[in-house]
């Protein structure tokens, strides 16, 4: 530790930081505009000055740029001093100059972080009279707003987009006094992570669009801790809400996790909550009319199972207490898991690869600091956006080495990347198809899932003899086995990353052999497996029979009726196969929260909330569990599954669900149950858990309207809501200081009204929030020197006369079920396709739009044809799960259907 | 926003192409980039004095990188004018030691007798008029700048002059 003394204070610090970082983890308020914790110093904007002394005798002192003066012992600063204090308002006031006075209409208003820093800075009147400089602004998208006459050129922008996320298509224009951030032509804005713009800019340039719809300020809305359910990361998310509907998601730091960030599906996906296919009153189709009340729905619940032989079916995108609930309503034997054969298999493997290690079950932060990373059949922006991220910042590892050795720090940015230049640290992916990390890869290969895991088998084996040998691999393979193998096998810190997104268990397979292979060398080597939901893995531990034997039940009349809870059967099993188990079963009973096919054959539909209306659990593919809460209070006949059940449990007299009140009895429940789950009960404090005897407010002290906001319905003040299940109140009252990481409502604190107040709630800027960063780890894989390696190397793909492989495609917008109901991701969604080579679309007579008639599981799919060469020949690309192309099972064979002839082939009549 | 395409497909002479692959051959064969400056200079002398979009978007194309890469290079730099321009660009000294010397009157002047404002072309388009900073020719203020070659010690009389015998050519 280094001793540094501002105004004459010893302080205790971390060397290596720079001063700025220091002082902000002190919680001495220092104001900055261009410095960002995740992207280091530049010096670009002069805000952070402060004064630095020689000695003890030197009184005059130089001004210097906190964030660019690394900590040093001994070192004497003045933040209050006069100089320094004067020149901070003389830059604040420089900024301001053009910066409109339009904060009463401008969404960031309340939520700024240059409104702040002016506060901060006390520059408290405008002297400056004359005309500001104007722009045109730009349409970007549906995701976001554009208002350039805000902008105090503080670079974070382009940062942040370009040098962070690795997009091309924002940049800055021109020079001097008219210096522009945008686009090149009006257009949408293509990175994935472009919604961070509206937080990464400290003013209001680029601010949310979907919440424009709807606009509230910050502090106006209900706000809740949760977990973004749009993939199996499990990034962390505030929800807020006001006049009942979901306004706002904004990133919650989680130093483990997502760090500062989300991906634009997490941040736009939400609208689906507010949607008008919402299920709100409970529904029984034999009833007129049908909405019936809670009391009613029981009724003739009651009437109906209390004889009936139940199933149920779980869901990976429900949370842990709602699938225990349905387990523990319908017995273990009766329980099935509601997903797709194959999914099954092969979270099944990754839980059961996870568990056995030797290799550690990355986190999302450690992704970043890993020095080699090798990508097996995943198309990682597609699947798990944050962690294509979080990739892209570990390429920046061994480049790093030479900044270090050339005594740079890593924060100071522009020289660390000057001195990097484009180099970049061993990246290799083998995947389907092309994806958007190709471009920083050092190689990359694009094959079929048989392939690829050939190619892992190589590698595992190079690493380690005692993983299987390849036989007949190409030359082309060799070299880049080779090359795969000894980068891993001299990285410090090495990564495997795979999952479930390519279908195949040999890739999974092979993903785990060089783990495990590099395990016996490096020590420190990590995997990140993917799984397709936000649940998967929970439910996967958890454990249920296949959703195939309960269509088996209820045809063999082993049972009569289904409970489904939170899932469309439509997108995990064959439409014929589902059709007749809906049709066989004498009673179905669906809980969720939007209406879909599944819903529509239900005889009895009970209204569900969504993330934003319940609370629950959820195990991330890190094995990580999570609380989420709900934002606002509902109308009592929306509820969440899990008190759905309880209820059914209840009026069924069901021994066990009878005794539950709360969410936390199922935690108990089923911590008690299941020893895996036993760490659940540290994810989050229990109800009752209080700070000097008072709950944690989900509204911010500055709320309003609380009484007028209900004026129609009654002008006096309504008792408030009361939360049973939660230590938090829906109201403005209760604990105004900082409460546990993981049910922190929203981020702020005193003249930090903007998302940076974060850096008052972490242990240091930009490591972990106070007292552990949220979530609890369930799984730790065995350690071990042992590794067990998997056997079956897969012959190599080969193509099959009239046959097209079908390989699964992901689209971050499309590919899942919830977000696409948001208009914003349908409208970046895209149209329904099937992509095959050239070669192929050639053979076929195909070209571009034209349709592809197949046959995939009995079922006879037509769909425009994309060409894409970086498929397989042989094999074709299906979007999976994207509306239009239905649900197969894939990877599978195809059988291609005769073309229709058309009138260019018919034959000429010649009279 | 529409985007329109030029009917007319950018091509540069054989002798300007000769140019630009000598100044791209001075740099490494995956950092063609770096050759941007000098060729946008060409490009400039090439297509009447100014680079329009489609210009900017051609230069990306030989370079092989993207439009938005040449745009931030093109709009950053003053030389590079992005609106046509006259047949002349007279380009007026505005710093200092010439405004001590009576640029701003020179500039005022200029602006009546070509009838447009600092930043425009005349009405006949045979001159746009532009300040710059700095030339280093402190000594011979007021002073222009019309291509490389350069006009001191100038005064309304010597502008209107040359600008006669400009017309004329």
């Amino acid at each position: 530790m280094a001793t540094i003394y501002i105004d004459n204070v010893p302080y205790e610090v971390k060397p290596g930081k720079n001063l700025l970082e220091a002082c902000l983890t002190l919680g001495i308020n220092l104001p900055y505009f261009c410095w960002h914790p995740a992207m280091g110093s530049v010096g670009a904007c002069r805000q952070c000055a402060v004064k630095v002394f020689k000695d003890e005798a030197d009184t005059k002192g130089r001004l210097i740029m906190s964030c660019m003066e690394p900590v040093r012992d001994n070192i004497r600063l003045s933040v209050d001093e006069p100089e320094a204090k004067e020149f901070r308002e003389h830059v604040i006031e420089w900024l301001m100059t053009n910066h409109p006075h339009d904060c009463a209409v401008c969404d960031e208003g309340g939520a700024c972080h240059l409104q702040d820093m002016t506060v901060m800075s006390g520059h408290n009147y405008r002297r400056y009279e004359y005309k500001k400089r104007t722009y045109q602004n730009q349409y970007l998208g549906p995701f976001l707003n554009h208002e350039m006459n805000r902008c105090i050129q503080c670079y974070r922008c382009v940062r942040f987009y370009k040098d962070y996320a690795g997009g091309h298509d924002l940049d800055v224009f021109a020079a001097h006094n008219h210096v522009y951030f945008g686009r090149h032509e009006n257009g949408v804005l293509e990175n994935e992570f472009s919604g961070n713009l509206a937080e990464v800019c400290p003013t209001g340039v680029f601010t949310d669009k979907t919440l424009k719809q709807h606009y509230t300020r910050k502090w106006d809305l209900t706000m809740a801790p949760s977990v973004c359910q749009h993939c199996s990361l499990g990034c962390n998310i505030s929800a807020g809400e006001r006049y009942g509907s979901l306004r706002q998601i904004t990133s919650r730091y989680n130093g483990e996790v997502n760090g500062y960030f989300i991906c634009d599906r997490g941040r736009f996906g939400y609208e689906f909550v507010n949607s008008p296919a919402r299920i709100r009153k409970a529904l029984v189709r034999t009833h007129l009319p049908e909405a019936v009340t809670k009391e009613v729905a029981l009724q003739e619940i009651w009437g109906e199972l209390r004889q009936a032989r139940l199933i149920g079916i779980g869901s990976p995108r429900a949370s842990l207490e709602s699938n225990f609930a349905l387990k523990a309503l319908v017995g273990e034997n009766n329980f099935h898991l509601g997903v797709d054969e194959n999914d099954q298999d092969l979270v099944d493997l990754s839980l059961k690869i996870l568990r056995k290690g030797p290799a550690r079950n990355f986190s999302l932060r450690e992704v970043e600091t890993a020095d080699a990373v090798f990508i097996l059949g995943e198309d990682l922006t597609n699947t798990a956006p944050m962690l294509a991220l979080a990739v892209r910042q570990s390429v920046r590892q061994q480049p790093l080495a030479q900044v270090a050795q050339a005594s740079i720090p890593f924060w100071q940015d522009a020289a660390a990347r000057e001195l990097v230049q484009d180099k970049k640290g061993p990246l290799f992916i083998a995947s389907i198809t092309a994806t958007k990390l190709d471009e920083i890869a050092t190689a990359t290969a694009h094959a079929s899932p048989d392939a690829i895991a050939r190619l892992g088998f190589a590698v595992a084996n190079l690493i380690s003899e005692n993983s299987p040998v390849v036989t007949h691999l190409s030359e082309a393979e060799e070299t880049m086995a080779q090359q795969i193998a000894d980068a891993l096998k001299t990285a410090k810190k090495p990564l495997i990353i795979s999952g479930c997104a390519s279908g195949s268990e040999a890739v999974l397979k092979a993903a785990a052999n060089i783990a495990g292979a590099l395990c016996e060398q490096v020590k420190t080597a990590g995997i990140v497996l993917t799984v397709p939901e936000c649940n998967s893995l929970g439910l996967a531990m958890l454990g249920g029979h296949r959703l195939e034997s309960a269509f088996e039940a209820i045809q063999n009349g082993y049972a009569d009726s289904v409970i489904i809870l939170e899932n469309n059967l439509y997108r995990c099993a064959n439409k014929t196969a589902v059709d007749s188990f809906l049709g066989h079963a004498k009673e179905v009973l669906v809980l969720d929260h939007l209406h879909h096919a599944t819903t529509e054959k239900a005889r009895i539909v009970l209204p569900a909330g969504t993330f934003a209306e319940a609370d629950g659990t959820l195990v991330n593919n890190e094995g990580r569990a999570q609380r989420f809460y709900q934002v606002y209070p509902t109308p009592e006949d929306l509820q969440e599954s899990w008190r759905w059940l309880i209820n059914i449990g209840t009026s069924l007299r069901h021994p066990v669900l009878s005794n539950w009140k709360n969410l936390d009895d199922i935690n108990q429940a089923l911590a008690e149950a299941d020893n895996q789950f036993k760490g659940i009960l540290a994810a989050a404090p229990p109800a009752e858990f209080r700070i000097a005897g008072q709950k944690i407010p989900r509204e911010s002290h500055r709320f309003s309207g609380r009484t007028a906001m209900n004026a129609h319905h009654a002008v006096s003040e309504p008792k408030p809501p009361e939360d049973p299940d939660t230590p938090l109140t829906f109201t403005m009252e209760g604990y105004r200081g900082e409460p546990p990481s993981s049910i922190i409502p929203f981020f702020w604190s005193p003249g930090w009204n903007s998302i940076q107040s974060v850096n008052k709630y972490q242990e240091e800027i930009g490591g972990h929030l106070h007292h552990g960063d949220p979530g609890i780890r369930l799984i730790e894989p065995v350690q071990t020197n042992l590794t067990h390696y998997f056997s079956e190397v897969p012959e190599d793909f080969a193509p099959l006369q009239n046959h097209l492989f079908m390989v699964p495609l992901y689209h971050i917008f499309g590919s899942e079920e919830q977000s696409i109901l948001a208009p914003g991701i349908a409208q970046r969604a895209p149209e329904p396709y099937v992509a095959i080579c050239e070669a192929d679309a050639h053979a076929l007579q195909l070209k571009e739009g034209n349709n592809l008639d197949f046959s995939l599981e009995h079922q006879i799919i037509r769909l425009p044809v994309k060409i894409n060469n970086d498929i397989t020949k042989g094999t074709a690309g299906l979007p999976k799960g994207l509306p239009g192309v239905p649900y197969a099972e894939l990877p599978a064979w195809a059988i291609i259907l005769k073309q229709e002839t058309t009138w260019k082939h018919q034959p000429q009549i010649i009279s | 926003m529409e985007q329109t395409t030029t009917q007319n497909e950018v091509q540069f002479s054989d002798a300007a192409m000769a140019e630009i692959r000598r100044y791209i051959s001075h740099y490494p064969a995956d950092r063609k980039k770096s050759a941007i400056l000098p060729i946008l200079h060409i490009a400039q002398a090439e297509f009447g004095g100014w680079v329009s979009p489609e210009v900017q978007d051609k230069v990306a194309e030989i370079l092989d990188i993207q439009p938005i890469e040449v745009y931030e290079v093109a709009t950053f730099y003053t030389m590079f004018n992005l609106k046509p321009v006259g047949k002349h660009v007279l380009e007026v000294c505005r710093t200092g030691p010439c405004m001590l010397r009576g640029a701003d009157h020179l500039i005022e002047h200029l602006e009546s007798r070509l009838g447009c404002h600092v930043g425009e072309n005349s009405a006949d388009g045979l001159f746009t008029l532009k300040t710059v900073e700095c030339l280093a020719a402190c000594g011979m203020g007021p002073m222009l700048q019309i291509r490389e070659k350069y006009y001191e010690n100038l005064d309304p009389q010597k502008m209107d002059q040359l600008l006669d015998d400009l017309s004329k050519e």
